[in-house]
């Protein structure tokens, strides 16, 4: 009877254990393109294709005010329900971490 | 046999590096300049990276600290023990 995962004791094996025991909560996720999301995850898989629910989607762009000085502004949309590509994915963490 | 020493010793390769800093403090700059700095908790083979106790860098300035984060492998451009 050999176990086959023998990190069973240990809650993070890998590093994908650290985004299922993010299921259900609350997650903050920085996606390629200066993007966040916050939003309760209700499924993710190995390519961190992402489904999150009552999304914040907050946009980082750069604008010049009047006298040509560039500021950063940020955009705020909101959404019931997002399927996230892998791709652009570059972190996950538990929002009760931050 | 001078070139001995460029031979794999004891079959030690990237991968053995990674296993060997886990659990000890990291830093990761990912392709787009970012730093991570934090505890190693876990690798895999796509070089997805778990930390603990991160601290978020941008441009040397700290900017964000997280308790638990997942990096996406791709986004990786080296894992540096401190």
């Amino acid at each position: 009877m050999a176990e086959v995962d023998d990190g069973a004791a240990a809650p993070v094996s890998e590093p994908l254990d650290l985004v299922r025991l993010c299921l259900n909560e609350v997650v903050f996720v920085k996606l390629r393109g200066d993007r966040e999301l916050k939003g309760r995850l209700h499924a993710y898989d190995s390519h961190c294709n992402l489904v999150l629910g009552d999304v914040e989607e907050t946009v980082y762009v750069v604008d010049e005010d009047e006298e040509g000085d560039e500021m950063v502004k940020s955009i705020h949309k909101k959404s019931e329900m997002l399927f996230v590509r892998g791709d652009s994915v570059v972190l996950i963490s538990p929002q009760s971490s931050t | 046999m001078e070139n001995g020493t460029l031979t794999q010793g004891e079959g030690r390769d990237p991968s053995g590096f990674l296993s060997d800093i886990i659990g000890s403090s990291v830093t990761v700059k990912l392709n787009s300049g970012v730093v991570y700095k934090g505890e190693l908790q876990s690798v895999d083979g796509y070089m997805n990276i778990a930390l603990e106790k991160t601290e978020e860098h941008v441009n040397g300035v700290k900017k964000r600290s997280y308790g638990d984060a997942f990096v996406r492998g791709n986004n990786v451009m080296y894992i540096s023990a401190d």
